[in-house]
């Protein structure tokens, strides 16, 4: 595959591994935040982390749509299905994760809701066109790479004259989320979780540029570097950190410059904001009420609306008690450092959403990483120094 | 976050789409969120939509950045 | 006698039956109640297709039962439900699979495989065409195997309580003395072989749901496993453990059988042979290759003395061609497999959780 297998060279990743080892200087710890959920998968399915140095580590920010979803969210779409008859559309992403009474999108499909996994919003819109007289509503997730595509969908209902057809949007924006952790006390005040420099999502980035990176540069002085999605890309783009934190610079930089510019794709944001607009604060998962961090469905679209369509009311709900997703989401605890994960809450039975995304922080972990002892990046090896299969507490 | 994934365009197949080729298998996608894009271009695709065309200098660009020799950490001036 | 009563008179039915009995209407009828019922109208199902497709001399006596004469040897049993969807596929569909995958199930044991058993649940409505075409196709495929289908029951359900049809075949077979499969046997030091790509079928079929599918064909490899695993077992009379990766994949199996051995594995992920297809298509819907169901490959544990001729063997044979020596067996209390992966790192192989979904994020 062309444009893929070539950033997955075995070669250069050595050559870029030692890179990295000669210029990280040995007197400082680096940690830097992939804030994209796939590049939390990438660097756990190729095992990323055995190739840096010890000094250099990655904190997995919250960027999985998923994981952030509120419980209270997947309940109303579960509503919507089972108890207003539609046919609820989704990614397959969220079938699985936990809701309110033990549910989900997953067992509510089993207890005969009609639930039906789509791999695009457009197939949405063809099941719309092919049960006129079923309502159909597409549970619509995703950061700015997924958000066009759903508000061309509203715009094609809208063409179409598709009555049966709404959107119940849950669309959330990446530097709403950067500005949160920035914020955070954890992070501000209380400098306990050191955050030296971002890596920036690849496919968020094609939509909406590299400029709007730049307020973050410029107001926490840390350094975002926009990598692609394959494995040498993260590499090359945590070499450009540790330069950038090296010589004292806090600079947007571009990795991606095959798919990224500065301005990104124009086309796609007009699309967007002529359909969405931001809803002053949403709940994310984890992270509480973030400002401006949503997409809501503009007024003139308010027929493809489903919040309005059906009345929907959003109650929130709490995670378990014992659930730490927020504090990994926010890059505060480990997954190792929450007393259920790996016990109670594994990919079977998933607790809380970490757990649920194949690109959560404790889904990552615990598939590829579990094993290792502490935060030391050791080889993983048929010795004793790794930890236990199942980790008693 | 976004599984997205480089493919060849085979096909202008109507005024918005395309049929795109990715080893060898083959699916028809939106151009709706991308203009001026042809045959034997290559385009991220995300959940059946175009969002760019990739750049194939900048790709080749990339490549070779990763083969370069690293800086000579000395002469950079690292306290 | 008018030629018109001659040609009824000669036909099989009304021989059987001493009366005229209007046949079955394959092109347009469907399944419904009276099939299952044990009434004449099942009876008739049963002698105008079943039989009809698999006649044997166990058939043509027409008991409930089979009497068979097994050889000398260890007896294996194994059985297999069937309820994929969609029924058809580029490859193959449910009736050919339901005759490979419990051949393949008694040939992982070791054993030459005898005899079928196969069980109908039928759904009301169903249309009798489809149903012919899997009944002519599982007889094609036992034929072609050599394993005639000796025996059968069917049962209808109604409408909406089914899946249009579910097939269950049974199994027997015999294995020589001297053959010990089992899951247990591997040992550190062994060496791990595929006969062939990972992860055909399920990306067939998971390229023909509904939503997801792709213009090309990616074909199933719904195959008959026994010619091959009896050549492997003349090539290396001591191998461990053969089976076959089907629902959950490679890693599933090789999972299964470092717990049963209680052993850990390495892998080299760039030996795994894969189609560019089904890479592809992996790449599109987010699936990991090593987890998706195959249906005409085996995996063996065989001892490293062994490795290089058994790889012979396997490669002669039509279903091993793309055999290859994937890694090998060692030390490891906790069971790992573990995989060298293409980019240089190394990572683990773990269970499977849940069915695979495809993903966007």
């Amino acid at each position: 595959m062309k444009y893929v297998d070539e950033y997955r060279d075995g070669a250069l990743a050595k050559t870029l591994a030692g890179k990295i080892a000669r210029e990280a200087d040995p007197g400082r710890r680096y940690h830097l935040m992939e804030f994209c959920g796939g590049h939390t998968h990438a660097i756990s399915r190729y095992g990323l982390a055995d190739l840096l140095p010890r000094n250099v580590e990655m904190v997995h920010g919250p960027g999985c749509p998923v994981c952030v979803l509120p419980i209270g969210r997947i309940d109303n779409a579960i509503e919507l299905a089972r108890d207003r008859g539609v046919i609820l559309c989704t990614y397959a992403d969220t079938m699985r994760v936990p809701a309110s009474k033990g549910l989900s999108l997953m067992k509510a499909k089993a207890a005969g809701a009609d639930i039906r996994m789509v791999y695009s919003c457009a197939d949405a819109l063809k099941i719309a066109r092919d049960n006129p007289s079923r309502e159909v509503v597409f549970f619509a997730i995703g950061f700015e790479t997924t958000t066009p595509p759903t508000a061309l969908a509203i715009l094609e209902a809208a063409r179409q004259g598709l009555a049966n057809f709404s959107v119940f949007c849950n669309h959330v924006l990446t530097p709403a989320a950067i500005t949160h952790i920035l914020e955070s006390p954890e992070v501000r005040d209380l400098g306990l979780v050191p955050l030296d420099g971002f890596i920036g999502p690849a496919h968020v980035s094609t939509v909406i540029g590299s400029a709007p990176y730049d307020y973050f540069a410029e107001e926490y002085r840390k350094p975002v570097v926009i990598a692609g999605f394959e494995p040498l890309d993260v590499m090359q783009a945590i070499l450009m950190l540790v330069r950038q934190l090296n010589e004292g610079r806090a600079e947007v930089e571009n990795e991606f410059t095959r798919a990224v510019t500065p301005q990104g794709n124009e086309k796609a944001k007009a699309l967007v904001a002529d359909v969405f607009e931001l809803r002053r604060s949403f709940e994310w998962r984890g992270l509480g009420e973030v400002p401006y961090s949503a997409l809501a469905i503009k007024q003139r679209f308010a027929a493809f609306d489903a919040e309005a369509r059906y009345g929907i009311v959003y109650r929130p709900v709490p995670d378990h008690k014992a659930c730490e997703c927020g504090a990994i989401l926010r890059g505060v605890k480990k997954p190792a450092d929450c007393k259920v994960f790996g016990i109670v809450c594994t990919p079977e039975n998933p607790i809380g959403s970490c757990m649920v995304s194949s690109e959560g922080a404790c889904a990552a972990h615990y598939t590829y990483g579990r094993y290792k002892v502490g935060s030391d990046p050791g080889k993983v090896g048929s010795d004793s120094t790794f930890g236990d299969r199942n980790p008693g507490r | 976050m976004c599984l997205a994934i480089p493919a060849r365009v085979v096909e202008l197949t109507g005024p918005d789409t395309a049929r795109i080729d990715l080893g060898g298998v083959r699916k028809e996608i939106s151009l709706a969120l991308v203009d001026g894009v042809g045959v034997g271009d290559y385009v991220i695709v995300h959940v059946g939509y175009a969002l760019t065309r990739l750049d194939a200098e900048e790709a080749e660009r990339t490549l070779a950045t990763f083969a370069e020799a690293g800086f000579d950490v000395v002469a950079a001036g690292n306290a | 006698m008018t030629k018109g009563q001659e040609k009824v008179e000669s036909d099989p039915t009304f021989r059987r039956r001493g009366a005229y009995v209007r046949p079955i209407d394959f092109r347009n009828g469907r399944v419904d109640m009276t099939h299952g019922s044990g009434g004449r109208a099942m009876a008739q199902l049963i002698d105008e297709l079943f039989a009809a497709a698999f006649d044997n001399e166990w058939l043509r006596q027409g008991n409930d039962g089979a009497r068979v004469n097994p050889p000398p040897g260890r007896l294996v049993v194994a059985t297999d439900c069937h309820v994929i969807t969609p029924l058809f596929f580029p490859g193959g569909d449910i009736g050919a699979l339901s005759v490979h995958g419990t051949i393949n199930d008694v040939a992982v044991m070791g054993a030459t495989p005898l005899w079928l058993a196969a069980g109908f649940v039928l759904e009301e409505g169903f249309p009798l065409a489809d149903l012919k075409r899997i009944v002519h196709s599982m007889a094609g495929a036992a034929r072609e195997a050599g394993v005639p289908i000796v025996t059968g029951d069917t049962k209808v359900v109604e409408k909406g309580k089914g899946d249009g049809v579910f097939i269950t075949t049974t199994g027997v077979g015999v294995v020589a003395d001297g053959v010990d499969l089992s899951g247990d046997r591997a040992r550190p030091g062994d060496r791990v072989i595929v006969s062939g790509t990972m992860g055909d079928h399920g990306v067939a079929i998971m390229s023909l749901r509904e939503n997801l599918t792709f213009e090309t064909t990616i074909e199933s490899d719904t195959a008959a496993l026994h010619g091959l695993t009896a050549a492997m077992l003349a090539a290396a009379p001591d191998l461990r453990v053969m089976r076959d990766p089907t629902r959950g994949g490679l890693a599933t199996t090789l999972n299964e059988i470092a717990r049963q051995s209680q052993v850990g594995f390495v892998i080299d992920e760039a030996a795994i042979p894969l189609k560019s297809e089904v890479e592809a298509a992996c790449e599109f819907l987010g699936l990991d290759p090593l987890y998706v169901a195959n249906e005409g490959k085996l995996v063996a544990v065989c001892a490293a003395a062994d490795a290089d001729h058994l790889l012979a063997a396997m490669r002669a044979h039509p279903l091993g061609r793309g055999a290859g020596i994937i890694g090998e067996v060692i030390e490891d209390r906790h069971h790992f497999v573990q995989m060298d992966t293409r980019f240089g790192g190394r990572r683990i192989v773990d269970w499977l959780a849940g069915e695979q979904l495809p993903r966007i994020c």
